[in-house]
């Protein structure tokens, strides 16, 4: 569905030139669900921009939907849908008129328009506003009608530029159901990005990490944890069996790396486990085995902030606000 | 085969050419056209403002300007397609500003990454001003006829369509300009005003530039809308030569002019 190699952006900002988009290669699947991560200023978005026509890119290829971005922009533009950053409905337009245009510009005839709008009205809860100017409309109002616009030609392949970003809980999870549920019912491949963790871990089957104009992952939420980051295992022993748990939690530990803390005549070993879900129950054994057994134990599953953490230093969820 | 997959399902890929671009055209119009039929004061406001104009400066021209600078036309047969090509300048030179709202939210760019065509988002906004100039235009020339206004109607709609050509022109540049100005307002309104009134005084729209020293006569020369503001005078008056036709020249070479520079500006960035 997308096939892009050495993609490049490079913006020149008062004679200096910025790289935005370092060379990236992605290659997507139809019916695959992938979402782009990364900070703020990561290059999410002006990747996407390209796979969109919105930008020229300055160097690369992209393939979508079996066309070239720079040959046949317009090719591209009718076979994608696209639901930007910003809100999509002009100000002073009824939504309703508003759907129907967008629906007319993809070539619909206005009786399929109308119907098709009244329908995805009745599914995102947006029915009774219909007759509504879209400036009277709330924020969650206003992005379910940008999904609605987006979704009125029935594309077969869906680019969502951060979704939901300044949503409540509440809309973020009806934004998900309606996008699940489309999925679902017509096998849309969608890409979007995101910089909310919690997104792209439960919501995408695929994560593409980007950083600085590259990407540095590429996975299953599920894998990148376990491969980058390890469940994080605590343990708490008595003073005295600390040297026997030392050496077999050290061995066991990614990198050899643990730490240790003590407390009233308890220490306390942290350590990365790699697929520690699986290897905890062993190395309890051991350490009873070795006369050493564990006081306390936790066993926190990583999240995609420790992935992040793994591979740049840096954690997401504060670089995320730079 | 593959790209007939990978199709919308009920959305047809549509083929590029003139054909397309016409259609486009009327999609972007009717869409700029659904804020007046959902919102038909603004109509009536701007039938009122020539008018306005119309009455209070019209009878000060004929007082302060002897009747011969207008080679012995009333000063109303003289000032009135004067005030139909001023309407088409003030409104069409506006395109960009209706922009630059749907430039601030996400509204410009949601339409970019549909499959219209680029010349179409501007001759179908550039349309969208001069078409309240046809009923403008009409209601203007009905009221001046108790005051001594001979109405040639088929002269009057082909000066329309006329300044029409030429409002998809200056449409287009206004465009281009909200678009190089993007979050910088200010900027747009100052170089639009700026351009607007030199434009208007030296085509002779206000005061006949016949009267004025010679500089200015060689500086109007130069000025498109002195070819427009001579046409539509001729064609108003029930005339139909050699000024209507320099009209139609300048009027295309400005809607060329005006497409080329736009479509540039909206490809300067975007596919």
């Amino acid at each position: 569905m997308i096939h892009t190699s050495k993609l490049t952006k490079t913006f020149t900002v008062k004679k200096e030139k910025i790289q935005a988009v370092k060379g990236v290669d992605i290659d997507v699947e139809r019916g695959e669900l992938v979402a782009f991560l990364g900070p703020n200023g990561a290059g999410k978005s002006t990747t996407l921009r390209m796979l969109t026509t919105l930008l020229a890119p300055t160097s690369g290829a992209a393939r979508v939907a079996g066309v070239d971005v720079v040959a046949d922009p317009a090719g591209v533009r009718s076979r994608i849908g696209y639901i930007g950053q910003g809100n999509g409905g002009g100000h002073s337009y009824r939504v309703i008129d508003e759907l129907i245009m967008q629906g007319r510009f993809y070539g619909m005839n206005t009786t399929d328009a109308r119907t098709r709008a009244e329908q995805l009205l009745k599914s995102l809860e947006l029915e009774d506003l219909k007759k509504r100017t879209v400036i009277k409309l709330s924020g969650g109002q206003r992005r379910r009608m940008d999904v609605a616009l987006g979704l009125m030609h029935s594309p077969t392949l869906l680019f969502l530029d951060e979704p939901s970003t300044g949503m409540d809980p509440q809309n973020r999870a009806n934004l998900w159901e309606h996008i699940m549920r489309m999925r679902l019912e017509h096998g849309t491949t969608i890409v979007l990005t995101t910089h909310y963790l919690e997104e792209a871990d439960t919501m995408s089957e695929r994560v593409i990490v980007i950083d600085h104009g590259e990407i540095i992952a590429d996975n299953t939420a599920g894998r990148l944890k376990s491969d980058l980051a390890g469940d994080l295992l605590a343990v708490e022993v008595s003073a005295a069996a600390a040297a026997k748990v030392r050496g077999l939690l050290g061995r066991a530990a990614a990198a050899g790396e643990l730490e240790e803390t003590a407390y009233d005549g308890v220490i306390r070993f942290r350590l990365r486990l790699p697929d520690g879900a699986r290897l905890a129950p062993g190395l309890l054994k051991d350490m009873n085995d070795a006369g050493a057994p564990a006081l306390r134990l936790e066993l926190k599953p990583p999240t995609l902030d420790d992935v992040f953490l793994e591979l740049t230093g840096r954690s997401l969820r504060e670089g995320g606000k730079v | 085969m593959q790209l007939q997959q990978a199709t919308a399902a009920g959305t047809a890929v549509r083929k590029p050419g003139l054909g397309r671009i016409l259609q486009d055209t009327k999609y972007v119009f009717w869409r700029e056209m659904l804020l007046v039929i959902r919102d038909p004061f603004s109509l009536i406001f701007s039938l009122v403002q020539p008018l306005v104009f119309l009455a209070l400066f019209g009878p000060l021209l004929g007082a302060a300007v002897g009747a011969e600078a207008f080679g012995g036309e009333s000063s109303l047969q003289w000032f009135l397609p004067g005030v139909v090509v001023m309407i088409a300048l003030f409104g069409t030179s506006m395109t960009g500003s209706n922009l630059q709202y749907e430039l601030m939210t996400g509204s410009y760019e949601r339409i970019l990454a549909t499959p219209l065509s680029r010349s179409s988002l501007l001759i179908g906004r550039a349309l969208k001003e001069w078409a309240p100039l046809v009923l403008q235009g009409l209601v203007i020339a009905l009221a001046s006829i108790p005051f001594g206004f001979v109405f040639y109607p088929l002269h009057v709609l082909f000066g329309l369509v006329v300044i029409g050509v030429f409002g998809i022109g200056l449409g287009a540049l206004s465009y281009a300009l909200a678009l190089v100005t993007q979050g910088k307002e200010w900027v747009f309104w100052g170089v639009q005003q700026t351009l607007l009134f030199p434009l208007m005084i030296l085509s002779g729209i206000m005061l006949p530039i016949e009267a004025g020293p010679r500089w200015m006569q060689v500086l109007s020369l130069f000025n498109p809308l002195t070819y427009m503001v001579n046409a539509e005078r001729e064609l108003f008056a029930g005339g139909l030569g050699s000024d209507t036709l320099w009209g139609v020249v300048a009027a295309v070479i400005t809607a060329v002019v005006g497409l080329a520079v736009g479509v540039r500006v909206i490809k300067r960035s975007t596919l």
